[in-house]
């Protein structure tokens, strides 16, 4: 069962020459999707339709469509009867297992003439295992038969359902049109030529088939051959063995009450019932309708049916892009699961953009403990400790800088966590949480923005205050509170005041804030100042003495980020002058009075936090001598 | 059995041929299958006794292929004539979706046309239908035997087609009235079918 024995594609019988009609329309746009992505959509493809009406072209099609577009792809075309011998012929050998696993390996499977299956119960089994393994496997199938799954005789349930299972696209006789089309394009092929009025008179007579339409040109051809005739309209050939006789002309009246009889609503119902199933849809609100007793708004309803369809086709779309695992899950199949469908669309780009992280930078380990701000740090470990249980929310207040952020930063950080599954952990500043709330209003988006958030492990809100006199933010951060910590997720929050202070808050919210803990982070006291000076000039690689210490302690600075100023310019002094950082540089930077220039000594805590204010560049380079300054200054 | 499946896109017609013994009924079938293209011809499938007598039924399927979509059957059945096949009549005409009335001509034939009309209301009733909802078209058949034994169309028409159904004189043997008879029976059903919205009856 090697290469040797393998059928080719009929090159001749390609997309480009395949002539489509109303009757093969939806067959053709399902086959060169399959072509194009094969095993990606409508797996397994069931064309079926009378005999001599295109299946096995558009079989031959897809295979040479998909073999140009994946040079790689093993494409198999036999018809379903050599597809029986290689089976018989392997299970007699003992060889069915190798039988199995080749045709796995196949990336195309084209088959033909299903139809004979009726009764060949062994082998359909066999056929359904094959054709289980090979969808797992990604494989494509594409089968054609002269009547629907359904309807071949004697055949497993279980693999009509499966037959079933893809897209079903039937291929009918053409009409006038497509047969006008179809000669044509057969006479250009053949570099054949008639008198105007020819064709027309023969695309005229309904041929059940394109064979039998291309056999009415060949009589044409020959009449033509031996110069009896030089195609005259008037004398276009019947089709053989065809005469307008009682029957016809009855079967054309017929055609006419049969057409008027089903374009009725219930025919426009059905018609999209099996246009959107064949599409892979749930019609269930169609099939309703059908059942009503009076006529419904038909267009109404199909137009709200194909808008429905439009809206999921977007979502599967705009989840596929997100999460290519949904595509094709059944909400977006049901336009009466639309709300769930939104959701999961919802969940799925909340999901794939998780909200902020705390910043990295600020470790729990760096976070200099005093007086000052010790409660908060034992609050903060009890919460890092237990998250969600014993102080939620927890709240952080006090004047900026005083490393509220920093504590924050290191709560969320260390309730992240590291290893194999991190916490989500959502740090928000106040103002950007406003910010993007606006923007998904705007947007549209509001729920996915909700979702986001409400997915979080945690939630971190610095500058809490921001909120106030936002109404609809209250109204969220409400929302957002109450279903956190019902989850028993952990929220921390920082603020300038605390939160009885914020205006325009509204009471549940304050009352829900303090609800849990809120602690003071005050301004440095001096031994926490006097580390805290320590360890900046440390790591600014400077000497920090403890008379230099000293006299750095006692600036009553109110934050951290002062402390960290003060080291910078102490650093470019240094740099700009060549002394080292000592406790005369810093007095004289921090314009001190030196300890027995008692008469400054009152005005310099006034001067020396102004001072801060003072550019230390202009310093610098306007008074490039540091005494000649201390001169000016005195002055 | 519905006459329109909308699943399946199928359409199918059951139409009853009705009427007392030797009034031609198996004989129009006959001459339809006759003018059948070969392609399209099923199998006629006659029960028929060795004087050729209809003794059960005749069933000719006619497939008429795909029209708009929907594959169409339409299915001939005639019913046995003679009065003692009373219950193979009622059998055949359950699920009818329009029937031909095929009478004699002939004079002295009056009165079997008549009672066989009575029966075919009686049991067109035992099913429970209002055999005025009931798509039909009387033929009067044996046109074609000498005029003296004949009543002609409106005297047939007064005497039998009291509903003012389509009426059609017809030569069952050679074929006139035939096909406008099943013509117009056909346009009959069809019509009700778009009326009705696809249901039976």
């Amino acid at each position: 069962m090697g290469g040797a024995s393998r059928v080719r594609v009929d090159t001749r019988l390609r997309f480009d020459n395949l002539v489509v009609g109303a009757g093969n329309r939806l067959a053709v746009a399902a086959a060169r999707a399959v072509a194009e992505s094969p095993g990606a959509v409508y797996n397994p493809l069931f064309i079926y339709g009378g005999t001599g009406l295109g299946k096995t072209h558009l079989l031959s099609a897809i295979g040479h469509l998909s073999e140009a577009l994946h040079p790689g792809l093993d494409v198999e075309y036999l018809s379903l009867l050599d597809f029986v011998e290689q089976l018989l012929a392997a299970t007699s050998a003992g060889h069915l297992e190798a039988f199995t696993s080749r045709y796995e390996r196949v990336g195309l499977l084209l088959i033909d003439d299903v139809q004979f299956l009726t009764g060949h119960r062994e082998m359909q089994a066999e056929l359904l295992k094959l054709f289980e393994r090979m969808q797992r496997a990604g494989r494509q199938i594409v089968l054609t038969s002269d009547r629907p799954p359904a309807e071949i005789p004697d055949v497993d349930a279980r693999l009509v359902s499966r037959l079933s299972g893809g897209l079903i696209a039937d291929v009918t006789a053409p009409e006038f049109e497509t047969r006008m089309a179809i000669l044509r394009a057969n006479c250009e092929e053949r570099k054949l030529s008639f008198q105007d009025g020819v064709l027309e008179e023969m695309a005229a007579f309904s041929f059940a088939s394109v064979r039998e339409l291309q056999g009415a040109l060949n009589r044409l051809v020959a009449h033509q051959a031996i110069g009896a005739e030089s195609g005259r309209a008037a004398s276009a050939p019947e089709p053989a063995g065809r005469s307008l006789g009682e029957f016809e002309s009855f079967l054309s009246d017929v055609s006419k009450d049969v057409a008027h009889a089903v374009e009725s609503w219930q025919s426009r119902l059905s018609a999209a019932v099996q246009h959107w199933r064949g599409e892979g849809y749930r019609t269930r609100v169609i099939e309703r309708a059908l059942s009503l007793a009076k006529e419904p708004d038909v267009d109404g309803l199909l137009k709200t049916f194909e808008a429905a369809v439009d809206h999921l086709r977007n979502l599967e779309l705009t989840a596929t892009s997100v999460d290519p695992a949904l595509g094709g899950d059944a909400v977006f199949r049901d336009p009466e699961r639309m709300a769930e469908a939104e959701d999961l669309v919802e969940r799925a780009l909340a999901g794939a953009t998780p909200p902020e992280g705390p910043s990295p930078s600020f470790v729990r380990s760096a976070f200099e403990v005093g007086t000052s701000n010790q409660l908060a740090v034992h609050a903060a470990d009890a919460v890092i400790a237990e998250p969600g249980t014993k102080y939620n929310p927890l709240v952080f207040y006090g004047p900026s800088g005083v490393g509220k952020t920093h504590l924050l930063n290191a709560i969320g950080n260390t309730l992240t966590g590291t290893g194999a599954a991190p916490k989500v952990v959502a740090y928000v500043h106040a103002q950007k949480f406003v910010d993007e709330l606006i923007a998904a209003i705007q947007g549209g988006s509001v729920e996915r923005w909700r979702i986001r958030y409400r997915n979080a492990d945690a939630l971190i809100i610095d500058d809490v205050q921001f909120v106030a006199g936002k109404e609809r933010t209250q109204e969220e951060l409400f929302l957002l509170f109450n279903s956190i910590v019902a989850a028993g997720k952990q929220i921390v929050m920082t603020s300038d005041r605390p939160p009885a202070e914020i205006p325009d808050l509204e009471a549940r919210l304050r009352s829900r804030f303090e609800g849990g803990l809120v602690v003071p982070i005050q301004a440095p006291d001096r031994s926490l100042r006097e580390r805290l000076f320590a360890k900046y000039l440390t790591e600014a690689g400077r000497n920090a003495d403890d008379a230099l210490l000293a006299v750095l302690a006692e600036q009553p600075v109110q934050s951290v980020r002062e402390i960290i100023g003060v080291v910078n310019r102490l650093g470019l002094a240094s740099d700009a002058t060549g002394v080292p950082v000592d406790a005369a540089l810093a007095r004289a930077e921090l314009g001190l009075a030196t300890p027995f220039a008692g008469v400054h000594a009152v005005g310099s805590a006034t001067r020396s936090s102004r001072s801060l204010m003072f550019d230390a560049e202009k310093l610098v380079w306007e008074w490039p001598d540091v005494s000649a300054r201390i001169v000016e200054e005195l002055r | 059995m519905s006459l329109v499946n909308y699943a399946t896109r199928e359409i199918t017609c059951k139409i009853v041929y009705y009427g007392p013994g030797r009034s031609g009924k198996t004989t129009n079938l006959h001459y339809i299958y006759g003018q059948v293209p070969a392609d399209r011809k099923g199998q006629m499938v006659s029960l028929a006794t060795q004087t050729d007598r209809t003794l059960f039924f005749d069933f000719l399927p006619l497939d008429l292929g795909t029209i708009s979509g929907f594959s169409t059957r339409f299915q001939l059945y005639t019913v046995p004539g003679q009065v003692y096949y009373q219950t193979t009549r009622k059998l055949v005409l359950q699920g009818a979706d329009g029937v031909v009335f095929v009478a004699d001509s002939q004079a002295r034939q009056m009165d079997e046309n008549i009672e066989s009309m009575q029966d075919m209301h009686a049991n067109l009733a035992e099913y429970g239908i209002d055999a005025r909802t009931m798509p039909l078209v009387l033929q009067y058949n044996k046109q074609d035997l000498p005029p003296e034994l004949l009543l002609r169309v409106p005297e047939l028409d007064e005497q039998l087609n009291f509903r003012g159904v389509p009426s059609f004189g017809a030569d069952a043997l050679h074929g006139p009235g035939v096909f406008e008879t099943l013509r117009a029976v056909s346009e009959q059903v069809l019509r009700k079918l778009s009326a009705a919205g696809g249901g039976r009856f």
